[in-house]
């Protein structure tokens, strides 16, 4: 009995290890070499910065850090990220909510094909995607086109090269990493509530909010961290659908790095990002989990 | 039993053999440029000489350099731009001297170039010139000749008088996104020296930039060449070899478009791209074997010819197609010439990263 036991938590903590030991490698190990390089010496020669342990000692700076800090432009980038990627979570979840609730709604045998035509733009590669809004936004593109012939516009809108654009193309990339944990848990959802809650005499409105929607919560905030996430580091929409006026940390990352060739100085505001992104969420991971375990009680 | 015998040791034979023939078979790591060599270059070369060519490419500068500056690329012939890359590179200790007994054909090199690109390689220990293209302007005839007809198309005023680029505003202009060709750009439309590197210059280009933000429609390196082609922009900063296979396009395509370049007359950087050895380059030999080839005059003519790019090899003008060589923006006559210079080479960790701040500044600012 007791040695049945054991071998069940020795398997358990086997499988754990498998994600814990990719995270390890893919992530852990690659961060440290990133917050290393942060605080190394910049120098020109092969690699651009000198080596952290020599014989005349340690060789530490904040430097890199301290550059971060000289002026509002890197603050500046931050918060705009924030910004950015915030408002296109908000646009994500207003698109993808009835889009999910839709898909988990309709019969049984057509969720599966809405479902596929959700994930099926990922056949195809994320630039070429970003590159056809190009050719849908631009001044005598397909969207001008067809709002000039429909007579609801006469001169064509300036929309590429904007940060409507910009906002137009990350809603879209990351629209189905909204919808896709949303849908996961309003298909889980016990239709026999809302039926309980009509039979109380609430009407659709009413049980939506008080039913559908709190028990939705947990795919809200997975999606919305899905989207969120990598948005506020997104540097390959800004660069083709703005007009090189969308001031974010990826952008900003990108220019330090290839302008100055100055690794500390680019892996320092990596890691300055890193960290001013996962510590909120961390922290509002731990609130809300905390916010459960009372409910629960 | 003996046939069998002779057989097996027949087989042994041959199979020795051919290890030793594996042993021997001789290979060079080329990492240029995509659409960067005619498309039979390598073929003729294994033809020649039994040397395999391993070829990748790539599309910045930047891309290259992380590489180098990581070390251990594996490379053994790359194509990085002189100033401020290669500059930089020779530095920071990437490349190896390059044995100028194994480069005979480097002799036909000329003069000028050689001299110009001493100026950041002195001596010219770590590299030869490859292709040669100016920076320039880019600009559709029709659609300037419609929004402001007396527009001063071969000077920068195109980009930075401020009356000039308030009116051709309303078609599209656009800007390269790095400061290493925007601030001489306009040192050199300010009649100052393009290769002054000082916190002064600086601040007296980004002043006069800054204003003129809102009449960009946007920054980037690459996006103009699609944008002007298309006719969705009227102007671009560009690389010379780059507008030309805009010009081309533009000219084919569904609703044509004229595109006129123009090597502004206050003066322009000319980008030299370079062939370099990196100094742990694995196989140093079949790298200068394949330099001294493409040096030769059919082969690099043949190039020039595929690319639009001109060449450094005088011998090979008379192989090059009569429209490219009568090109004045690709084969700039000789008083042109006295008003191309070479891109300074980095000045220091200090600018550099003032300047890429100043540049992403101007960038961010609201248009």
């Amino acid at each position: 009995m007791r040695v049945a036991t054991w071998r069940r938590d020795l398997g358990r903590k086997a499988l754990l290890a498998v994600p814990y030991a990719w995270l390890v490698l893919f992530f852990l190990l690659p961060f440290l070499i990133v917050a290393k390089i942060s605080l190394s010496e910049s120098r020109v020669g092969i690699p651009p910065y000198e080596p952290m342990v020599q014989a005349d000692g340690l060789h530490v700076t904040a430097q890199g850090f301290a550059q971060l800090f000289v002026d509002d432009l890197y603050v500046g980038a931050y918060l705009n990220s924030l910004t950015i990627a915030g408002l296109a979570t908000l646009l994500c979840l207003l698109i993808g909510y009835p889009m999910a609730l839709a898909i988990a709604r309709a019969r049984e045998d057509r969720r599966g094909p809405l479902l596929m035509l959700v994930i099926l733009p990922f056949w195809t590669s994320f630039l070429i995607r970003v590159y056809a809004w190009m050719g849908i936004l631009k001044d005598e593109g397909l969207l001008n086109h067809l709002l000039m012939a429909l007579g609801l516009i006469s001169e064509p809108l300036v929309i590429l090269n904007t940060d409507i654009a910009v906002y137009v193309g990350i809603v879209y990339s990351y629209l189905p990493f909204m919808v896709l944990p949303l849908y996961a848990t309003l298909e889980k959802l016990d239709p026999s509530l809302l039926e309980a809650a009509a039979d109380l005499g609430a009407r659709p409105w009413r049980a939506f909010l008080s039913v559908t929607l709190p028990l939705s919560v947990p795919g809200i905030v997975a999606g919305s961290l899905l989207v969120f996430i990598p948005a506020v580091g997104e540097y390959v929409i800004p660069g083709l659908l703005g007009g090189g006026d969308t001031n974010m940390l990826g952008t900003a990352l990108w220019d330090v790095f290839s302008l100055t060739r100055d690794w500390p100085g680019a892996a320092a505001l990596a890691v300055a990002m890193l960290a001013a992104l996962v510590v909120p969420i961390a922290v509002f991971q731990r609130l809300q989990s905390r916010l459960e375990r009372e409910g629960e009680r | 039993m003996f046939a069998r015998l002779t057989r097996f040791a027949a087989a042994a034979v041959l199979g020795m053999a051919a290890t030793i023939a594996h042993a021997e078979e001789r290979v060079v790591n080329v990492y240029n440029w995509s659409d960067y060599i005619a498309k039979d270059t390598l073929e003729k070369f294994t033809k020649e000489t039994g040397i395999k060519v391993n070829y990748d490419t790539y599309g910045e500068n930047e891309a290259l350099e992380a590489k180098l500056l990581a070390g251990k690329s594996g490379y053994d012939v790359v194509f990085p731009s002189a100033s401020p890359f290669f500059a930089h590179q020779v530095k920071a200790g990437v490349y190896q001297k390059l044995d100028q007994a194994k480069i005979p054909n480097a002799k036909g090199l000329s003069k000028e170039t050689m001299a110009s690109l001493a100026k950041v390689d002195p001596g010219n220990a770590f590299g030869v010139p490859y292709m040669i293209a100016a920076t320039g302007i880019g600009y559709n005839v029709d659609m300037v000749k419609k929004v402001m007809p007396d527009a001063p198309t071969g000077s920068w005023a195109m980009l930075f008088d401020p009356a000039v680029a308030s009116r051709l505003k309303s078609c599209g202009v656009s800007l390269l996104d790095t400061p290493t060709e925007a601030v001489p750009a306009m040192l050199a439309f300010q009649g100052r020296d393009p290769m002054e590197q000082t916190k002064e210059s600086l601040d007296a280009v980004m002043g006069a930039l800054a204003p003129l933000r809102g009449n960009y429609r946007f920054i980037h390196s690459e996006k103009y060449r699609d944008a002007l082609a298309s006719g969705d922009i009227c102007v671009a900063h560009g690389y010379v070899g780059d507008l030309v296979q805009v010009r081309e396009r533009a000219a084919k395509a569904k609703k044509p478009q004229t595109i006129a370049i123009a090597i502004p007359k206050e003066g322009a950087i000319v980008n030299i791209d370079v062939m370099a050895i990196p100094a742990d380059a694995p196989h140093a030999d079949e790298a200068h074997a394949f330099i001294n080839f493409i040096l030769r005059p059919d082969i690099v003519a043949e190039i020039t010819n595929e690319t639009g790019y001109a060449n450094a090899v005088p011998a090979a003008d008379t192989l090059v197609d009569e429209a490219l060589s009568k090109d004045p923006v690709i084969y700039p006559p000789q008083e042109m010439q006295a008003k191309l210079y070479t891109a300074p080479p980095p000045a220091g960790l200090d600018f550099d990263r003032a300047r890429a701040r100043a540049w992403s500044k101007f960038k961010a600012a609201k248009k």
